[in-house]
């Protein structure tokens, strides 16, 4: 008992029970908190699920199927996993507007919450690929311009024009502009390759020349119009009508003030 | 006389003494131009062929024509680190670092549209007034040499800068080499020195677009000139203005002051559009790479039109005897043009074997008086330009909301429908305004005036036209048909006297027009009124 109490005495107590009482509180609150985090999330993520549903139902399943099956008007998304929800909806494409050719970008019908639960939803039916997250996307650290144009000339310039600014395909089928598109959304339409897009895959194009190619389109995106009026970025076309309407006026206006100042 | 003006004769005296030109030169800047707006489109081609020739001079101090390989150091950033030919990188060089360099490339390839636009309404205002006829015919040979080449050294400028866009324009270009039947893939070896896209190219297009064809585009223009100068400019119908003399401005002091001062006015043009509107951004399509295309890749707009052709051909081939004959691409690349280019060369000796007319004119054709012309000429602009929209079928498909493939049938249609239509439609429109015209000189101005008369009748009042309006509108000849035998002296048809049926029937359908109103016509009226 004695040595006891003489321990209990040492000038080095004090730290030592402080140092066991903070690492025994804070393994505690670890192993607590952890517990309650695994709950927290399992029942978020089912209470999604359940939500998620629920637009599903309300919104989404007189074309894709009570089950998200699909029916002949619209594809069963049994499988295409949340990237492939969170693009289409969040980028306002889903619910289409009109039976036309191709869904059209326009201001989302759900807010961010909302296609967070439609694609947990979807993506709880079969695993697909998933949205990816923010440390997959930081662009601006990762990436290389000169690569990512390069990279995008190669495999995206055929159908979104040389400076992303979209094409025709054919049949009505357009590649929309890639202009003022969040960095998000950009990789899901390359992992889940939307409409008639092809899907680019990891084995096709790593997670970093995607993000090279994200860099070079906020790159081209941020470009000021060096040259003057851009013209829209999409070659001679609009540069010919140019020349034959503004330039080729002028001209043919000034020739006619000349001549006539003679009389 | 002052002591300036006794200096100034001195000297003019000095050099007289030495060159004899006083004499020449009196006479010369004597000499009188008609004054018309549309006598002045020429000089918009002019104007503009010296600024290119100027802006042109100044990107060769810095253009590198070499295809050897560069990793890119300069200032543009998007590009650094990429491989590129020195090409390329002199013209980013060109753009981004020499001072004033993106402004004159802008100016060089805006002055160029400009020159080819200035060519062809220039064109159209000789062909719709009728001033290729004689003695005009060979410089208006020449005039379509100067098209023809305008296109081609276009197209090679448009190459030259070794970028995406250009890389893939040579690409069809090689593609359209290859389709000549049997000497097609020899004649692409030779072209590029080996296989596409190979290594000799850039550096031979450079010389024939630096050197040859503007060699060749001053010898033709000054000829052009010559021509102009020793034939007289032709003039439009007006009060004293006959086939034998001409009636305008001397050229000093007024027109040396005219032409000189829209030479300022072209460069401005040219120079404005140069600095406000971006061309041809180079940088954005980055370095030609075979493996690579961009959508709505397309010619400038004077191959617009061929590039058009070529998008709306079906694809036909055939193969023969181990050859493949691609007619979808000899048809719209090579048969088609080949056949406008020369009916348009031939175009003034075509019309004077219709009519058989072998005289001089100074004096125009006002349009409507030469139906069967100006709905030729209609004719041709319809199929130009249905072809044209059609080589911006993407462009168009996208920003009309419209199919890429609705686009091309309807292209494909129109190009075989339109055409005729446009010329039964401008052959009526030139008779109806023939008809009015006569209207005109024999029942005067409509002046919009009604006038009741004692017994209750409504009339008109119309006011006589001024002679000089009349004669403007009775002064030119309507020429009649030729009327060739047709059978021989002893009542046989031979073959001479079928093309000579064949030869009636075009003149007599090139002849239809509407009676123009006679002296005795309008007495009788005036008579009567």
């Amino acid at each position: 008992m004695k040595r006891l109490s003489r321990l209990r005495r040492h000038r080095a107590a004090g730290p030592v029970l402080l140092i066991f009482a903070l690492f025994t509180i804070g393994t505690t609150f670890q192993v607590a908190s952890a517990v309650n985090q695994e709950n927290a999330t399992v029942q978020s993520r089912s209470t999604a699920i359940a939500e998620g549903k629920e637009i599903f139902l309300r919104g989404c399943s007189s074309c894709h199927g009570l089950n998200a099956e699909g029916q002949e008007i619209a594809p069963s998304l049994i499988g295409v996993g949340a990237a492939s929800v969170d693009f289409q909806v969040g980028t306002g494409r889903m619910p289409m507007a009109d039976m036309s050719q191709q869904a059209v970008r326009k201001a989302p019908v759900y807010s961010p919450e909302e296609v967070h639960a439609l694609a947990t939803y979807v993506a709880s039916l079969a695993p697909g690929p998933a949205v990816p997250g923010d440390e997959l996307l930081n662009y601006e650290r990762d990436g290389s311009v000169a690569e990512g144009g390069q990279l995008f000339r190669t495999n995206c310039a055929m159908c979104h024009n040389f400076a992303g600014q979209g094409g025709a395909l054919t049949q009505g089928k357009y590649a929309p502009t890639v202009m003022g598109v969040q960095p998000k959304h950009i990789y899901e339409a390359m992992i889940t390759g939307p409409q008639a897009m092809p899907v680019f895959s990891d084995k096709t194009l790593t997670p970093e020349e995607k993000l090279s190619i994200i860099k070079w389109i906020k790159s081209a995106e941020s470009e000021p119009q060096l040259g003057g009026v851009a013209l829209g970025r999409v070659g001679p076309v609009t540069e010919g009508l140019l020349a034959w309407t503004l330039g080729i006026v002028l001209l043919i206006g000034v020739a006619v003030w000349l001549a006539a100042k003679a009389r | 006389m002052t002591a300036r003006e006794r200096i100034a004769g001195n000297v003019a005296g000095y050099v007289d003494d030495r060159t004899g030109g006083a004499k020449w030169m009196k006479k010369n800047l004597q000499k009188v131009f008609p004054d018309h707006w549309s006598f002045l489109l020429g000089e918009i081609c002019l104007y503009s062929f010296i600024i290119l020739l100027l802006s042109g001079t100044f990107l060769t101090f810095w253009f590198d024509p070499s295809m050897r390989e560069v990793v890119y150091e300069g200032a543009y950033e998007p590009l650094q680190g990429v491989k590129m030919s020195a090409a390329y990188a002199s013209a980013l060089e060109i753009s981004f670092e020499v001072r004033g360099g993106l402004l004159m490339r802008q100016i060089h390839h805006w002055a160029a549209l400009i020159f080819m636009i200035g060519i062809v309404v220039h064109l159209m205002r000789v062909f719709f007034t009728g001033a290729f006829r004689k003695p005009r015919e060979f410089n208006w040979i020449i005039g379509v040499g100067l098209l023809t080449l305008g296109i081609v050294e276009g197209f090679l400028g448009y190459s030259l800068p070794d970028d995406l866009l250009s890389g893939t324009g040579i690409r069809i270009a090689e593609a359209i080499i290859q389709a000549i039947p049997v000497v097609g893939s020899y004649l692409s070896y030779f072209a590029f020195g080996g296989a596409f896209p190979g290594l000799a190219f850039i550096p031979r297009i450079y010389v024939v677009h630096v050197l040859l064809l503007p060699g060749i585009f001053l010898a033709l223009i000054t000829v052009h000139l010559m021509l102009v100068w020793y034939q007289k400019h032709t003039q439009f119908p007006g009060p004293g203005r006959t086939e034998k003399n001409v009636v305008g401005y001397p050229l000093m002091p007024v027109y040396m002051a005219k032409a000189g001062g829209f030479f300022f006015i072209v460069f401005g043009v040219t120079a404005f559009l140069g600095a406000v509107a971006s061309i041809n951004p180079i940088w954005l399509y980055g370095p030609y790479n075979p493996g690579q295309v961009s959508a709505g890749s397309q010619p400038d707009w004077y191959m617009g039109w061929l590039d058009g052709l070529v998008r709306m051909s079906p694809p036909i081939e055939t193969y023969l005897f181990g050859y493949t004959i691609s007619w979808n691409i000899l048809i719209p690349g090579l048969i088609l043009p080949g056949i406008i280019f020369t009916g348009l060369a031939l175009y003034p000796f075509i019309e004077s074997w219709i009519t058989g007319d072998k005289r001089e004119h100074h004096l125009l054709d006002r349009p409507r008086n030469a139906p069967n012309r100006t709905a030729i000429g209609a004719m041709a602009l319809t199929f130009t330009l249905v072809s044209l929209i059609n080589g911006g079928n993407d462009i168009i498909a996208t920003s009309f909301d419209l199919t890429i493939n609705q686009m091309m049938w309807f292209s494909r249609i129109a190009i075989i429908v339109l055409p005729p239509i446009a010329f039964i439609v401008t052959k009526r429109l030139c008779l109806s305004l023939q008809r009015a015209d006569r209207d005109l000189v024999l029942h005067g101005r409509e002046t919009g005036r009604l006038v009741r008369m004692p017994n209750g009748e409504f009339v008109e009042v119309h006011e006589p036209i001024s002679p000089e309006k009349a004669w403007l509108l009775t002064s030119h000849e309507q020429l009649a048909p030729l009327e060739l035998p047709e059978v021989d002296g002893a009542g046989v048809r031979r073959p001479a006297a079928i093309r000579n049926k064949i030869r009636n029937r075009i003149s007599r359908a090139h002849a239809v027009a509407v009676p123009k109103a006679t002296e005795t016509e309008r007495r009788e009226l005036e008579g009567h009124h």
